[in-house]
């Protein structure tokens, strides 16, 4: 790296590189501190007394945390597999094409959660819900897996549009012109191409459902906590480790997620 | 238009295909989110119930509300200090938000597009890990770092610097270093993306003309990456202004923020008119925000499209 500067380097720019790598740490070391203390035998979160898995054994013990898991794990399931499914056919209506009336409106409708304040479309939901859960008087979890669904589809429908609109209608043409239906020619052709993005879009949903607050905070119903609201709660409270031990095990699922994500995304761009 | 001209059966029938196949995602947008803004439209102008919920009675109180409050004593109006203190301390973090990641976040996308191009993707990893990486967990984790008990004061307690812990925790500052955690990510990944564009023949251009390194990067490196900077902007301003968790958790209830003064009229104020009026308030600003985005950022985008 010395050598360099012996060269003139256009790109270099006086004290960039301290400031990110100062960003790096900063980023890291908040997260770094919550997993290591996971670990800590004793109660405190500034002092360390040895090496304990018992806030892991805790929490596994903790009726309450297993149940609002289950909760999120079911929910974020089936909002990410709903969500993209509506995103992968909307994906398929609005890419490869020459502009048509209404395709702009399709857009702004479907990026919409996106532009909106969790805040906003947690109320919005909460009135519309409260109204319904009187009417009907079902108070199930369905109302979560609506909220969320709707606010995942977005996030879905990104990485799936990304990749289909890399891919040219070669291939699904000349299917077509040996007579395949449109059905065989979006499950031979078209999927097996697409799937990358299928699979990007579906976990993307997936964490994002995970890591929701604020909208299920506002429309979940009595004993319908989800680990995040379950975690509000605590913290609000006062925290024991055990919230670090679920933290750690949080942590653990986004980045495999992530990386399964990463590594998927990085062969398609080596193909 | 292209598709009157032509107007053939088949490019009618795609349309009308591609309409089917967007309807599912469409309706359930509408329905689980468009649709319910509607109704906050009409609860903003309705009265309040006495437990909650609203009475079926127009009323303009929630709009007015959202400004002054009634005196309860000789019933006139006053500027509701307590509303426009939230208003103000919200626009305030969220702007000083803004500024701090874009300070922290510019030169870190500087440094990651200018890698070798095979560890840019890793470098863009490794930023947005924590970004995938659960928002309580990230607000929680700068929670113990700045509590009393927390890790920085034990820190200093033990080095002797200071004899009693600083009280970080409920305080704007807390908020300001939370939200600005939590959103550093977020200004990041668009200004990266405007820089990798970045041609820097043009600033190799600007050194033969004996530009400074000063010079370069304000003549010529932030006016081309631009767009990526207003929407960096853009995109920590919005989610920053209707903060909910880093001023619940970090400012303790104490230090209200927009979105806890929407959350207190649907609880302990029960009060869903202002309550409604006050969302559709952050949303306009939220929107003028976009517009503003939409202004400053299309023009030039177009203009590489040509």
């Amino acid at each position: 790296m010395t050598d360099r500067r012996t060269r003139f380097d256009i790109r270099r720019q006086p004290g960039f590189g301290s400031v990110a790598w100062l960003c790096f740490v900063v980023l890291y070391l908040p997260i770094l501190i919550v997993v290591v203390y996971a670990f800590n035998a004793g109660r405190s979160v500034a002092t360390w007394q040895g090496f304990s898995l018992r806030w892991f054994v805790s929490a596994w013990h903790n009726q309450l945390i297993v149940e609002c898991s289950l909760r999120s794990l079911r929910i974020g399931s089936i909002a990410a597999v709903i969500s993209t499914i509506a995103a992968t056919m909307a994906a398929l209506a609005t890419t490869r094409t020459r502009p048509y009336p209404g395709l702009t409106l399709k857009y702004a409708i479907i990026n919409q959660p996106l532009m909106v304040p969790e805040i906003v479309t947690a109320v919005a939901l909460l009135i519309v819900f409260a109204r319904v859960k009187i009417w009907t008087g079902y108070t199930g979890l369905t109302y979560l897996v609506i909220a969320h669904t709707a606010f995942c589809i977005p996030f879905a429908y990104l990485p799936i549009r990304a990749r289909l609109e890399n891919m040219d209608r070669v291939l699904e043409t000349a299917a077509a012109d040996l007579y395949a239906s449109s059905w065989r020619v979006f499950r031979y052709v078209t999927f097996p191409r697409l799937w990358p993005g299928i699979l990007a879009g579906l976990m993307l949903a997936f964490v994002i459902s995970l890591d929701d607050v604020v909208i299920t905070q506002f429309v979940k119903s009595a004993g319908q906590d989800t680990l995040s609201t379950y975690m509000l709660g605590q913290l609000r409270r006062g925290v024991t480790p055990e919230v670090n031990a679920i933290s750690t095990i949080f942590v653990l699922i986004s980045i495999i997620v992530v990386v399964v994500f990463f590594i998927v995304n990085r062969k398609r761009s080596e193909q | 238009m292209a598709g009157v001209v032509d107007g053939s059966r088949a490019r009618r029938r795609d349309i009308r295909k591609r309409w089917l196949l967007s309807s599912p995602a469409l309706i359930i947008v509408l329905a689980a989110a468009i649709g319910p803004l509607l109704v906050v439209v009409v609860y903003s102008f309705l009265t309040p119930g006495p437990y909650g919920d609203v009475l079926w009675k127009f009323s303009t109180e929630g709009w007015s509300n959202v400004l002054f409050e009634r005196d309860i004593f000789d019933n006139t109006l006053h500027l509701a200090t307590a509303n426009l203190t939230v208003f103000w301390r919200s626009v305030e973090l969220s702007m000083l938000t803004t500024l701090f990641t874009l300070v922290l976040g510019f030169p870190t996308a500087y440094f990651i597009a200018t890698r070798p191009a095979r560890w840019r993707d890793v470098w863009l990893f490794v930023v947005t890990i924590p970004f995938w990486t659960n928002l309580l967990i990230r607000t929680f984790a700068i929670e113990e770092l700045i509590r009393n008990q927390g890790i920085v004061n034990t820190l200093l307690i033990r080095f002797g610097l200071i004899q009693q812990p600083i009280q970080m925790m409920f305080t704007d500052f807390a908020i300001l270093l939370g939200m600005t955690y939590v959103y550093l990510p977020l200004m990041v990944l668009p200004i990266y993306a405007s820089l990798e564009k970045l041609d820097f023949r043009i600033v190799e251009a600007g050194y033969d003309l004996y530009a400074s390194r000063f010079a370069v990067l304000r003549r010529i490196v932030l006016p081309l990456v631009q767009p990526g900077l207003v929407a960096g902007s853009i995109l920590v301003f919005i989610p920053a202004l209707g903060a909910y968790v880093a001023p619940m958790v970090l400012g303790g209830g104490r230090k209200l923020m927009l979105g806890n003064l929407i959350d207190l009229q649907f609880g302990q104020a029960r009060n869903w008119p202002l309550g409604s009026a006050l969302s559709l308030t952050l949303m306009a600003v939220v929107t003028v925000a976009l517009l503003v985005y939409a202004r400053v950022a299309s023009p030039r985008q177009q203009h590489r499209y040509d």
